[in-house]
């Protein structure tokens, strides 16, 4: 097989952008779902908005590279620049339609670790912390988050729980638990999607990228991960998703890293 | 800022700064901080980027009050892995918040509230790191935190503290008014005509504003809308640095430690690349 016409991120970058509907009002957060909310704003939803925490709402992505959603080019042609309360107001509203989170580590029931490996009190690695990923998981109608495919990453159950998915995984659990959003939408790997049944519980893979097996899948992933009995393959990037992201993303600085 | 920093920063006060998140970093206070070697701070914010981790590096800080803290374009923040993971150079007590609950921390002592309950962080771990959020029945009580002093930097400010800024604007007015007092930190010191001409966009009320430095630049490597993009590289070049302890050190002693002030800093920089062209 010849080289990939595209990279490993840009594959996420065009699958992530997919999750977006037109008319979306999106909690973008920042590296790759930047770049995935400018594809889709650019193709198939013209009409949706995206809310930063920092304080923005925009409709059209910015235009020069961004390194954090606070840069000045994000706030050019912002259509609101307000304190980080009000964006979260309509987060806690459940206006908030989908959201993007990063994450070190995440389970089989989409729990997210991004603060501490090991013992808190004594942690083999500090991860940085929440910043806005538990609000958003927790506040979200559905949510979505990126993820390198490996088994340290992949985990059966999360140590600490830092953005609440389905929990424990029993069915109810984020209603039980007064978590008001409808929990994770899929984990989008370097290998595949995962996707969870509805109403939570665990996640399964619904679709495997070209060139990638379900046995690699397996063998990536810490828990026995069941494949959906229609499972497919993701559809490549278009031509037109990838010149979107090269458009948006000139210097490869996230997407050929 | 020496004597701003002086007088209002005493050793183990509690201090909020990078309230703007990623723009308006009072990078410059910080690394007076660091110079005057200020200890047992308790630093307060949503998100560093940077700024804390160096604070942490510097020794200056006992306790960090926090949602996020690394550097947002790269990654990890090195010396705070290398405090929480191992006291290097010392141990820190870490009291986890989320983006939306140190928000609602600060309004509560802005409100002299003793807390405002919330959904967020339920389900969340974070409830058993950190004593000031509570679960009661099936919300957070989210507890006051009240700042000794929050440090801002802004646009344009008058010597009676009207201070002005723009972009994104994070929990600033938050922090302000939750704070017992505010140090600003401006691009542009100006007339009060200037700034009171738009007083709905003044910050803060002037009886909460302790000190006014005026320090252009004081905010790189963040960006200052308007004024200064985001020096990504300086990040980067940072992130490298800071991987070693003997890295940082070596990176604190060139940026902070063997400088005298904020000036002598901004000319090994080119801030002229950085400037923003238009508004």
């Amino acid at each position: 097989m010849s080289e990939a016409p595209y990279t490993e991120q840009e594959l996420m970058v065009a699958v992530a952008s997919r999750e977006i509907r037109d008319g979306d009002l999106v909690f973008v957060g920042m590296r790759l779902p930047i770049l995935a909310y400018a594809v889709a704003r650019n193709s198939h939803a013209p009409t949706a908005r995206g809310l930063f925490e920092v304080g923005l709402m925009r409709d059209q992505p910015a235009t020069e590279f961004l390194g954090t959603m606070g840069d000045p080019p994000n706030v050019a042609g912002a259509l609101w620049a307000t304190r980080m309360s009000n964006v979260m107001a309509l987060l806690a509203q459940g206006l908030v339609d989908l959201g993007f989170i990063g994450g070190a580590e995440v389970d089989r029931f989409g729990n997210l670790n991004t603060s501490y490996v090991g013992d808190p009190a004594r942690p083999k690695v500090k991860l940085p912390g929440s910043g806005g990923g538990a609000d958003i998981a927790i506040l979200s109608r559905r949510w979505v988050t990126l993820m390198r495919h490996e088994r340290r990453r992949l985990v059966k159950d999360v140590s600490f729980i830092t953005s609440p998915g389905f929990g424990d995984g029993s069915p109810g659990w984020r209603g039980r638990h007064g978590l008001l959003g409808g929990g994770p939408a899929a984990i989008i790997t370097t290998l595949c999607v995962l996707r969870f049944p509805l109403g939570g519980g665990e996640a399964y893979v619904a679709s495997v990228h070209p060139g990638r097996t379900f046995a690699e899948v397996r063998s990536e992933t810490a828990w026995d991960i069941r494949a959906a009995d229609d499972m497919s393959e993701t559809p490549a990037p278009t031509d037109a998703e990838l010149a979107s992201i090269r458009r948006f993303d000139p210097g490869g600085f996230w997407t050929r890293g | 800022m020496a004597q701003a920093i002086e007088r209002f920063v005493p050793d183990g006060a509690r201090v909020a700064m990078g309230v703007a998140l990623e723009p308006l970093i009072p990078f410059a206070a910080g690394h007076e901080i660091i110079r005057q070697r200020r200890r047992d701070l308790e630093l307060v914010g949503p998100i560093s980027d940077s700024l804390f981790d160096q604070m942490i590096g510097a020794g200056c800080v006992r306790q960090v009050t926090a949602a996020w803290v690394g550097n947002v374009s790269e990654g990890l923040g090195h010396c705070y892995r290398r405090a929480a993971e191992q006291g290097i150079p010392r141990s820190i007590v870490i009291h986890d918040h989320t983006n939306f609950s140190i928000a609602l921390a600060l309004w509560a002592a802005a409100w002299n509230a003793p807390y405002i309950p919330s959904r967020t962080p339920l389900g969340s771990y974070i409830l058993d790191r950190n004593p000031g959020l509570e679960m009661d029945g099936d919300v957070v009580r989210v507890h006051a935190v009240r700042p000794d002093v929050a440090i801002v930097h802004v646009q344009r400010c008058d010597a009676e503290g009207h201070a002005q800024a723009w972009g994104p604007m994070g929990i600033t007015e938050e922090a302000g008014l939750a704070a017992s007092s505010v140090i600003i930190t401006c691009e542009d010191l100006v007339d009060p005509a200037v700034v009171l001409r738009h007083p709905n966009r003044v910050l803060f009320p002037e009886t909460k504003v302790a000190a006014v430095v005026r320090e252009p630049g004081g905010a790189h490597p963040s960006p200052v809308q308007g004024y200064f993009n985001r020096d990504h590289a300086f990040y980067r070049d940072y992130a490298q640095a800071s991987r070693t302890r003997e890295g940082f050190d070596a990176w604190l002693e060139q940026w902070v430690l063997d400088l005298p002030d904020r000036s002598t800093y901004l000319s090994r920089i080119d801030l002229g690349a950085l400037r923003m062209s238009d508004e």
